[in-house]
């Protein structure tokens, strides 16, 4: 340890104001402080602090992630190995695949968004914010597994620098910079963003090229690659159930294994990082306009159809419920994460343009979570002085 | 309103060294210092030169606004010393004390006997007038506004608070004597809230002529703006008076023995602490005089009051006028390798569930001053309220301290608080923001607007 901590301070020096890489000052902070929590002391007010720090938070998220990108990456090859009917491939090859398509994405948006996390803090002279380790991480996993690299570097840069960087940086977003990336992506480049041969690894070069990976007699005969959100009906879904919990199915790439999903919701419950009153009441909201579609007629689909489905529950758990985009009093929570979920639910149901609206519905709610907010300390305020006068 | 409450918000910190119920020490006092600093926007206005003698009550300085507002010298003495700093600001007065204490004879008085302006006049004139404490903003009150009430907070849940009970335990007729006196001054009444968890045990729930509150809960249930917030909120144009139990006795000692009379248990408390333990002393006194407390070579923080609202005093500086507590940590200005990678990080408390010292509820931790972080901007918004006992919202109150926009400040509460309210949620901050000072600097600017 200090033999690391004396090559820390032996080059410090060149990256402080004056040295030769004074310009480089933040990212040097950032590195250092990534490998050291900084001998800083207090210096006003409270002369002891908690030694929760940001980073301590947010890689709480990032671990609540990895169920859910682990599975990605599995099931990114079980779907290509179903696909071109690979039937000798063995869980190894599964794996190598899986890595070989979703590495990329995750070197992609982390080497983009950091590099202009970087470059903003050091023009702002702040240090690196932990933000983007977070959004760099959700980003594959919310993505189809066939999306070319390049325009995921654009979406990525669109969404950090004009999502987040003209905002102030982390903390002051209107919208969730993750869910901005692929809001970008499905309307900038929308063929490459729905359908039904976008969700299974290599499909769309074979469809191209007539290659892939290891294409084997090329797609199987009864291939469809369509999502359970494609044709939602109970006879299309009713024997995929089972696969739709477990998650072996079509999608982004982290959002089929429900399972996964909520193993990773239950380390955000138990840490208390992520408000469970907005999981609750997006589910609340989910069943809600599922069950009244479903009494209707709309869908012949239970309410907890909805759930398994899509993006829903990888929104409601690790999108809606960033701190800094929801709403941030505890009643406004409720509302936020109720509109959240029956939002994402209607669209399914009533609108025949998009098949799903996950994204949108939280997009949306972010931008009415101020409202939200402000009209429930509005009341808040109101109630207080009319106790206070009744007193 | 309800007289007794549950606060279910807060968070008493695990931290050692918690002064044990003897007096180790009396401690004569050598150079002892008053300091403009400890009054929140006092202009003063110097009574005395260096070379003066004074007596225990003569008056040292004026409030340059109000000029009956005196401050007066906690000891017999000579003026050793004036300190100013930048721009000529009046920082300290230093007074070498005699070995044996002389006192300014007031005359003790009978307070049936006195009218309310009579009363006025005696705290004033004995320079005990600063032990009174106006809401809002937290300043000396003015003494020609009839409060809508006073409170008392008869326990302090502060981290290793002195204990109320051991160091006023001779002081219960001197603080009979205070609340009677007190009484006269406004048609409220002296409200006083005990913790209902020690309640019956304590004596001073036997005082008269006070409105009885209880509360129950953690740390900041005893902070008397958290009382006031449940019990009698303020709204805008109102004030109520607040004094420490600690002030009480005081005023109580001058009425019946005619006596400025300051002297009081301190405790030494804190990780660093040797043998933590109470002395007899007085505000103002130098911190060398407690060196058998603490060793010296080490790098020490010395801090009079408790470790979220003290101030910071250095090993040269001398006690706050109404601390009774100093608290001794080591400065945390070390390297943490991996610090917030490692799962574990058993030497440290957190109250968040990201790490694990919830699972040791009864361990104590050696705290230090490291601030365990980087400072960022608000991202987590729903910690501050877990601390805050007080039907506010805390991040948009700061976040209008921070816009200086006064009508939200307002809105969002600000008459109500204080910093020492605000202090857990500086502590628990996960991005590091000095919460503390944002609310310092909007009281500062609604002085500076409103009055």
């Amino acid at each position: 340890m200090n033999v690391l901590r004396n090559i820390v301070d032996r080059i410090k020096p060149t990256f402080e104001k004056g040295g030769k890489l004074g310009f480089l000052h933040s990212t040097f902070d950032a590195f250092e402080t990534f490998l050291f929590v900084p001998n800083t002391v207090t210096r006003k007010g409270a002369h002891v602090r908690d030694c929760v720090d940001l980073k301590r938070v947010m890689i709480m998220v990032v671990l609540a992630l990895v169920p859910a990108m682990l599975f990605g990456i599995w099931n990114t090859g079980y779907q290509h190995k179903l696909a071109f009917g690979l039937t000798d491939w063995t869980f190894w090859n599964v794996v190598l695949y899986g890595l070989a398509k979703v590495l990329p994405l995750y070197v992609v948006s982390y080497l983009v968004g950091l590099a202009i996390e970087f470059v903003s803090a050091q023009i702002k002279g702040h240090e690196v914010n932990e933000g983007y380790l977070v959004s760099g991480m959700l980003i594959p996993l919310i993505v189809p597994v066939d999306v070319p690299l390049w325009m995921l570097a654009v979406a990525v840069a669109f969404a950090v620098l004009i999502g987040k960087e003209v905002f102030g940086g982390t903390g002051m977003n209107i919208w969730n910079p993750a869910l901005l990336t692929r809001a970008f992506l499905f309307f900038s480049y929308p063929s490459r963003m729905s359908g039904d041969t976008v969700w299974t690894g290599g499909v769309t070069r074979y469809m191209a090229e007539g290659q892939a990976w290891q294409a084997g007699n090329g797609l199987v005969d009864g291939f469809s690659g369509a999502t359970p959100l494609a044709d939602p009906t109970l006879a299309n879904l009713e024997p995929k159930f089972l696969d739709m919990v477990i998650g072996t199915i079509p999608g982004s790439v982290g959002e089929t294994s429900v399972i996964a999903i909520l193993l990773g919701a239950a380390l955000l419950l138990w840490t208390g990082v992520a408000s469970w009153k907005i999981m609750f009441s997006s589910v609340l909201g989910g069943l809600a306009i599922g069950y009244l579609g479903y009494a209707v007629g709309a869908t012949d689909l239970p309410g907890y159809y909805q759930l398994v489905m899509g993006g829903f529950l990888f929104g409601t758990v690790f999108m809606a419920t960033d701190p800094v985009t929801s709403a941030q009093t505890e009643c406004g929570k409720w509302i936020y994460g109720f509109l959240v979920g029956a939002l994402a639910v209607t669209v399914r149901i009533w609108n025949p343009g998009y098949p799903e609206g996950m994204m949108l519905a939280i997009l949306l709610m972010n931008t009415f979570a101020p409202l939200i907010d402000h009209y429930v300390i509005e009341g808040s305020i109101k109630r207080r002085a009319k106790k206070v006068k009744i007193a | 309103m309800s007289n007794n409450i549950y606060l279910r918000k807060g968070l008493d910190l695990p931290i050692n060294g918690e002064a044990k119920s003897v007096t180790k020490k009396v401690i004569v006092p050598d150079v002892v210092a008053l300091k403009p600093t400890d009054f929140r926007g006092l202009v003063p206005k110097l009574l005395v030169r260096e070379g003066d003698k004074v007596l225990a009550g003569t008056p040292v300085m004026a409030d340059k606004m109000s000029q009956n507002i005196v401050f007066a010298s906690p000891v017999s003495g000579v003026v050793k010393e004036i300190v100013r700093g930048a721009k000529r600001k009046l920082l300290e007065v230093r007074i070498q004390a005699d070995i044996q204490q002389a006192y300014v004879d007031f005359g003790a008085k009978k307070v049936a006997d006195l009218s309310a302006s009579q009363i006025k006049e005696a705290i004033l004139g004995a320079g005990l007038w600063p032990a009174i404490i106006q809401r809002p903003y937290g300043i000396i009150a003015n003494p020609e506004v009839k409060p809508k009430a006073i409170f008392v907070s008869a326990f302090n849940t502060a981290p290793l608070a002195a204990d109320m009970e051991y160091v006023l335990e001779s002081e219960y007729n001197n603080i009979q004597t205070a609340i009677d006196a007190l009484n006269k001054l406004t048609d409220g009444g002296v409200h006083m809230s005990f913790n209902a968890a020690n309640y019956s045990s304590t004596s001073f729930h036997r005082l008269e002529n006070i409105i009885g509150h209880t509360v129950e809960g953690k740390h900041p249930a005893g902070n008397v703006g958290v009382q006031i917030h449940h019990f009698n909120p303020i709204k805008k144009g109102e004030t109520v008076w607040t004094v420490s139990m600690l002030m009480l006795a005081a005023i109580g000692k001058l009425f019946n023995t005619g006596k400025y009379d300051v002297s009081r248990k301190i405790a030494v408390t804190g990780p660093m602490a040797i043998e933590p333990a109470y002395v007899d002393a007085y505000p103002g006194i130098a911190v060398r005089q407690l060196k058998d407390f603490f060793d010296p070579s080490l790098d020490l923080r010395y801090i009079s009051g408790d470790v979220l609202t003290g101030t910071s005093v250095g090993k040269d500086g001398y006690l706050g006028f109404y601390d009774n507590q100093v608290t001794i940590l080591e400065e945390g200005d070390k390297y943490e390798m991996f610090g917030w990678a490692k799962p574990l990080r058993p030497a440290l408390f957190s109250s968040s569930r990201t790490y694990f010292s919830w699972l040791t509820p009864k361990k104590k931790y050696d705290m230090d001053t490291n601030l365990h972080g980087g400072p960022r901007a608000f991202v987590v918004n729903d910690v501050y309220n877990k601390v805050l006992p007080m039907d506010l919202f805390p991040v948009h109150l700061l976040k209008a301290c921070l816009a200086n926009n006064i009508d939200d400040m307002e809105k969002f509460g600000i008459y109500e608080v204080l910093e020492e309210d605000f202090a857990l949620c500086e502590y628990v901050c996960p991005s590091k923001i000095e919460i503390q000072q944002i609310i310092s600097d909007g009281i500062a600017l609604m002085l500076k607007e409103m009055c």
